[in-house]
């Protein structure tokens, strides 16, 4: 068959129109702001506001740029990430082995699931005085805090992730030949994965905010030190600069936590890809 | 009809039974299914159809009676139930033991007509591809027995045709032996070789379908069974 007219292009357009459209609106997001960040380096250049209360923005970067000129800012950071890490991978390996226990086997539901089910309740940080007491003021406190906050967040949704897990899937599974362990391996782990990255990017969150906490108590090292020192010599240019770190770690391990989940769950987006 | 010898016999099921709490489902159900016999079983709405054949797939911890099956079995769903997060390939070679799983997989799914869509997602399929690709998972396992419920249920009317019409080609080909969980009294009549009613727990009425294949609905004789087999059922045609 030959065709005599070219055929239309209906689709090229549209997605053209939008891509011109979807690049200046981005931009324009970036303009309030760098409009504020504009408004307080003058705010501050000019004495509106007090620079003993407030730094310059300018201030601020040069601070950084010294800390991280002289070392020092990595080897705070080395000391928070290890507590963070050290207290993820304790409160999370905890979190994912109960929650599994609890969602999977009738007597762990009923052992496991009640305290947690009511220690929840209690506000993690509040409970400092009382890991003082037992822990101590040294490392343990830190990374016991960061255990702390991110088991929660973990604990539920892996429990909730595997409840969730279609029954007829399992059903199916087990029709195919699949035993018991190949049925957790293949069914119940990828079923689970999209609670399990949810729970974990929650479980982040809360790591990084028991150790803004953690590291406000008799510590030598970290961030959090680095901070607590500089409030002591009023040096607010360093309290803002942690700040700014502390918010950048967090970023940053969630988007790490989002590429993964990305990459992981490449089949959730198995509709769009066609 | 045919008739077997007990020892060569496909299915065998004596004195099924199962409850729900006081419901009393499947009351003491006999069953036979040949080698390469496909058995319809037909049944209202709630008779216990889908549990006598969840019974037989070893599904239902709780049915009580005897239970004779082939050690190879495959079961099809009336959904897919494929496992989202698997390709369409490794959803076939599940637990497929033995040399070269995927390229079993891969010959089973090309007998359905899929043999290009192995590395796509489960989502990215239409229902009735779901459907064929679920066919492949269960015919991959050289089964001697498909244990189908509903299978066709959830699909169009076209697809359906088309769906029956695999089916059959895969039976000739294949010789295994089937037990058709369906509602669908044409449906039952075009493929099977005998049709069952389920009724009160019990297998209440056997029908020999002895029409020649390929079968039609303008065969002669098929209206006849049909409007036999809906009146059992409680739909009387005038």
């Amino acid at each position: 068959m030959t065709t005599t007219a070219p055929p239309p292009v209906l689709g090229t357009p549209l997605p053209a129109r939008q891509r011109r459209s979807r690049g200046p609106r981005r931009r324009y997001r970036l303009v309030s702001p760098l409009a504020l960040l504009v408004l307080w380096e003058a705010a501050a250049r000019t004495g509106l506001l007090p620079a003993d209360k407030v730094p310059a923005p300018s201030l601020v970067a040069a601070t950084g740029w010294r800390l991280a000129a002289d070392g020092s800012l990595w080897e705070h950071l080395v000391s928070s990430l290890s507590r963070a890490g050290i207290g993820l991978a304790i409160g999370g390996t905890l979190a994912v082995a109960l929650a599994a226990a609890a969602a999977l086997l009738r007597l762990g539901d009923d052992i496991v699931d009640p305290p947690v089910q009511m220690a929840r309740m209690l506000p993690h940080l509040g409970l400092v005085p009382l890991l003082i007491i037992w822990v101590g003021i040294g490392e343990e406190l830190k990374i016991s805090l960061v255990a702390l906050g991110s088991f929660f967040p973990l604990y539920f949704n892996t429990y909730a992730g595997i409840r969730d897990i279609d029954q007829r899937l399992v059903e199916a599974a087990k029709t195919c030949g699949l035993d018991q362990w190949q049925r957790l391996r293949h069914v119940v782990l990828p079923g689970a994965l999209p609670s399990l990255f949810l729970g974990l990017r929650l479980a982040i969150g809360a790591a990084w905010l028991s150790l803004v906490v953690g590291e406000q108590v008799n510590a030598q090292t970290g961030i959090g030190f680095l901070m607590m020192e500089a409030r002591e010599f009023a040096q607010t240019d360093v309290v803002v600069f942690g700040l700014l770190v502390y918010a950048a770690l967090g970023l940053l391990s969630d988007t790490l936590i989002r590429i993964a989940e990305r990459r992981t769950l490449a089949w959730r987006r198995g509709l769009q890809a066609t | 009809m045919a008739t077997w010898a007990a020892g060569d016999l496909t299915v065998r099921v004596t004195g099924l039974r199962r409850s729900f709490g006081d419901t009393v489902v499947l009351d003491g159900a006999d069953l036979t299914v040949g080698p390469g016999e496909v058995v319809a079983l037909l049944g209202g709405s709630g008779s216990g159809k889908s549990t006598l054949l969840r019974a037989l797939a070893g599904l239902d911890a709780e049915a009580t009676g005897q239970i004779t099956v082939p050690a190879h079995y495959g079961v099809v769903f009336q959904e897919h139930r494929l496992l989202p997060w698997k390709r369409v390939i490794d959803n076939v070679a599940l637990g497929l033991i033995g040399t070269d799983p995927r390229g079993r997989a891969l010959a089973a799914l090309t007998e359905v007509g899929l043999g290009d869509r192995g590395g796509a997602w489960p989502a990215e399929l239409s229902g009735g591809q779901a459907q064929r690709v679920a066919v492949a998972r269960a015919l991959v396992r050289e089964p001697e027995l498909l244990l189908l419920d509903e299978p066709f249920g959830a699909l169009d009317a076209l697809t359906r045709l088309r769906m029956q019409q695999l089916l059959e080609r895969l039976r000739e080909r294949h010789g295994f032996a089937a037990l058709l969980v369906t509602h669908d009294v044409d449906e039952a009549l075009l493929l099977a070789d005998r049709a069952l009613v389920l009724d009160g727990g019990r297998i209440a009425e056997e029908i020999p379908v002895t029409l020649p294949k390929p079968r039609h609905q303008d065969d002669p004789g098929f209206g006849g069974l049909r409007r036999r087999l809906l009146d059992r059922l409680g739909v009387p045609v005038p």
